[in-house]
């Protein structure tokens, strides 16, 4: 029977899970327009406005579907996770006003003038509106990222009648885990968005569209993520050690190790069984674990027994983090085998063209399978140490939130499909002359000007 | 009343206070400026044919999603300066808020999608906006009856909820349609007037009906407004009311003949005057209420986070909301004048 408490897990998780995919494209997008817009100021050239006008789609589309999902993850906090609030708000309030005041009203504003005031305010200003808009989306990953990192590493605070007070901003914002999250976050925003740019000009050349504005594209793309993918998973291995500092039940239950030992083996398959507590069919190098998590063959690493009651389920972190790490691998071995041929050759064969296609969402799998490993790793406690998740749930009936989850899967089922199919339309759009979004009708277009003439006619 | 004001000097006194106005004027913005896009939303199935409905969507498309960061702010208001309240209020009305989210999602991507998508899909786009927008409308009207009445299980308030639903779509309308009344020319403009009557005889009928069953779905609010002082401080706010609503219709009567003489000089007037209602219409409802932030359960200082708490965010708004004010009027004059059409070159 599922009761409101798993509901209200998986309705959050559906929620942020949704949320998130599109953020993590506006904020490296952002920047990305940046660089096609000053591009073309310094060389006038036109294919860096070409690629913008293309991005700028996909970026407005990305945006309001972003937009959207985050003012669900608002109201989240109230209808299903009042404890959170009654708990933690004096810490939590803060942080969320601060992304409201300084982020959200920044983006959302300069957004309209990026997007349409291109002939109302000259070129300078929609140049100053693209960087608002750049650093808004930045400065509110800033901002939600303190807070997520201060429930998994919670300081400057004390316990007041079981209520937080704060007792140092410093502390709370500059909180243990927050950098290491802040910088593998936005690499990981910066990964997404390269290998959406390079997929998606692949797709283009594959189609035959050939411009100077999806080649300059497919090279950006491939250079972004060739120089970040390795910086990603160095920064990846340091907030693992972090992590091993302030939640070593999570990185036990990352690598399944089930009791604490010297020499840990790397378990790089298994079956994790929390009836036995232990891994069935498991294949494993000897003291790996050991030498990644310590730098030493035979250091002693923290097993699950440590933590009674306190640890995560183990078999969901265990996958997530294979599935990150898998896609990590993925994406070293792709953008270097593109740096290398584009290096060359100039060009890229088809083969490579079509699997770098097929990966233009890949950021996606690889932010979320990151996202569940961090985050199902905090479990059981919502604010780690103080707050436990279940004690923070709501009291609404478990029907009530059965039924608008279902509504929310639905959505979201159909949004995403909508959202992936329409980019690839764009695609296949933009490689045509007459690009249909270019000029949407209204007043201008001559097109329309018999059609307006015969409505005013009846009128 | 007094009783349960505590000393104003300190700042768990003041602080309260103080942010009680901002989450009102937070609302109060949001209500006028997402109302008039939301409107523009109920409206769309109005338009005659694709031109139409694209002036329409072009009327509205710099300015919503800025419109809407409103809400996040006033929720957040209310979520980090009474936290407990928060999570009381949003629990109480789970349901609507989860419609109201489905709604407003719809109508934001249904916004860009529809003229992204292949052209045969754009009116089932046009279609989501619509319903998005209704759902979102009626299901913000229904949570402010459900708030009013401090969620009362009878059938009497129930229906109270239902009927300032209607009533919010029809104020929606009326904003959307003088919006448009700005933002148009020729036929469509003649349209919107059309639709600004329609829906100002509707507000006019929901205006009077919640009023009138206000005061007997809540005996505090009753005795609020009919104590005998208290009536002659008040009566201005009615009169007030009914006056504004006056000028409105007046105006929206006159603009087809001044329109014909080419006459554009009181365009605003319609819109000018709906805003007006609404803040009226806020005004009496923020005195009904007060200080409640949870009706006849829980005051504003029952609900306030810790001062020091408040007291970080208070520095940062007092900063930035007047920036954030600032930009947001430098974007309405950037797209000021008629709608044109939306071109992201």
């Amino acid at each position: 029977m599922l009761d409101a408490l798993l509901l209200s897990r998986l309705q959050f998780a559906a929620n942020i899970s949704f949320h998130i995919l599109f953020p993590m494209i506006t904020i490296g997008l952002a920047w990305v327009l940046l660089f096609f817009k000053l591009r073309f100021n310094a060389t006038g050239d036109e294919k860096w406005m070409n690629a913008y006008r293309f991005w700028v789609k996909v970026f407005a589309l990305t945006f309001a579907l972003g937009v959207v999902s985050g003012i669900t993850m608002s109201f989240q906090f109230g209808t299903n996770w009042p404890g959170f609030m009654n708990t933690v708000g004096n810490v939590a309030g803060p942080l969320l006003a601060y992304e409201v005041l300084t982020a959200f009203f920044l983006e959302a504003t300069f957004l309209g003038i990026m997007l349409f005031g291109f002939k109302r305010v000259g070129n300078r200003m929609h140049t100053v509106a693209t960087v608002l808009v750049a650093v808004g989306t930045s400065l509110s990953a800033f901002w939600i990222l303190a807070l997520v990192s201060w429930m998994h590493t919670p300081t400057g605070f004390e316990m007041r009648d079981g209520v937080a007070h704060v007792t140092s901003w410093m502390e709370v914002i500059f909180n243990p885990s927050f950098g290491y999250r802040m910088i593998h976050t936005m690499l990981a925003s910066f990964l997404t968005v390269a290998f959406l740019v390079t997929g998606l000009s692949a797709y283009r050349l594959l189609r035959g569209d050939d411009t100077p504005a999806v080649q300059a594209a497919l090279r950006l793309g491939i250079v972004m993520a060739a120089v970040l993918t390795p910086l990603q998973i160095f920064t990846g291995d340091l907030h693992g050690l972090n992590t091993l500092e302030h939640q070593p039940a999570k990185v036990a239950a990352m690598e399944a190790l089930w009791e604490t030992q010297r020499g840990a083996p790397l378990v790089l398959f298994g079956l994790p069984d929390a009836e036995t507590q232990s891994n069935r069919f498991a294949i494993e190098l000897p003291g790996m674990a050991s030498l990644i998590l310590t730098h030493d063959m035979q250091g002693e690493v923290k097993g699950i027994n440590e933590f009674p009651g306190a640890h995560p389920p183990v078999a969901p972190v265990f996958w997530s983090f294979r599935v990150m790490v898998g896609i990590g691998m993925l994406m070293l071995l792709a953008s270097w085998a593109a740096a290398w041929s584009l290096k060359r050759k100039g060009q890229l064969p088809p083969m490579l063209l079509k699997g770098l296609a097929l990966m233009t969402f890949s950021g996606w799998v690889g932010v979320l399978a990151g996202w569940y490993t961090t985050e199902i790793g905090r479990q059981p406690f919502l604010v780690t140490g103080v707050l436990r998740t279940a004690d923070a749930v709501t009291s609404v009936p478990a029907g009530n939130i059965a039924l608008t989850l279902a509504l929310y899967l639905l959505l979201y089922a159909v949004l995403i499909t909508a959202y992936i199919t329409v980019v690839f339309y764009l695609a296949r759009q933009a490689g045509q002359a007459d690009s249909k979004t270019s000029e949407p009708t209204a007043h201008g277009p001559r097109v329309l000007a018999g059609k307006a003439a015969t409505e005013g006619g009846h009128a | 009343m007094l009783e349960q004001v505590p000393d104003l000097t300190t700042a768990a006194g003041w602080l309260p206070l103080a942010f009680m106005l901002v989450m009102g004027l937070a609302i109060l913005a949001y209500v006028i400026l997402d109302g008039f896009d939301l409107g523009v939303g109920l409206l769309l199935q109005l338009g005659d044919g694709d031109k139409q409905k694209d002036t329409m969507i072009a009327s509205i498309g710099p300015f919503w999603d800025a419109n809407e960061t409103w809400l996040v702010l006033g929720i957040g208001i209310l979520l980090v300066a009474f936290p407990v309240a928060h999570g009381i209020v949003l629990g109480a009305l789970y349901l609507p808020v989860a419609l109201m989210l489905i709604g407003l999602t719809l109508r934001g991507v249904a916004f860009d999608f529809r003229v992204k998508a292949r052209d045969e899909h754009k009116s089932t786009w046009d279609f989501a906006f619509f319903a998005g927008s209704l759902l979102a409308s009626l299901a913000q009207g229904y949570m402010l009856g459900r708030f009013v009445t401090g969620f009362a299980e009878d059938l009497w308030s129930y229906l109270f909820a239902c009927l300032i639903a209607l009533g919010m779509a029809s104020g929606f309308a009326l904003l959307g349609s003088t919006w448009l009344i700005i933002k148009t020319t020729d036929e469509l403009q003649r349209r919107a007037i059309t639709w600004a009557k329609r829906s100002i005889v509707l507000l006019a009928i929901g205006v009077a009906g919640v009023s009138l069953a206000t005061p007997f779905v809540s005996q505090r609010i009753f005795e609020k407004w009919f104590g005998l002082e208290n009536l002659i401080v008040l009566w201005p706010i009615p009169a007030m009311t009914a006056v504004t609503f006056l000028i409105a219709y007046r105006s929206l009567a006159r603009l087809p003949e001044r329109l014909d003489k080419d006459l554009h000089d009181s365009e605003w007037i319609p819109f000018a005057s709906t805003v007006a209602i609404f803040m009226l219409a806020f005004h009496g409802l923020a005195y009904s209420l007060f200080p409640y932030v949870v009706m006849d359960r829980m005051t504003i200082w029952e609900a306030a986070a810790a001062p020091e708490s408040l007291m970080f965010i208070f520095v940062g708004a007092i900063i930035v909301l007047p920036v954030i004010v600032g930009y947001s009027v430098y974007a309405y004059r950037v797209f000021r004048g008629k709608a044109t059409d939306l071109s992201y070159y």
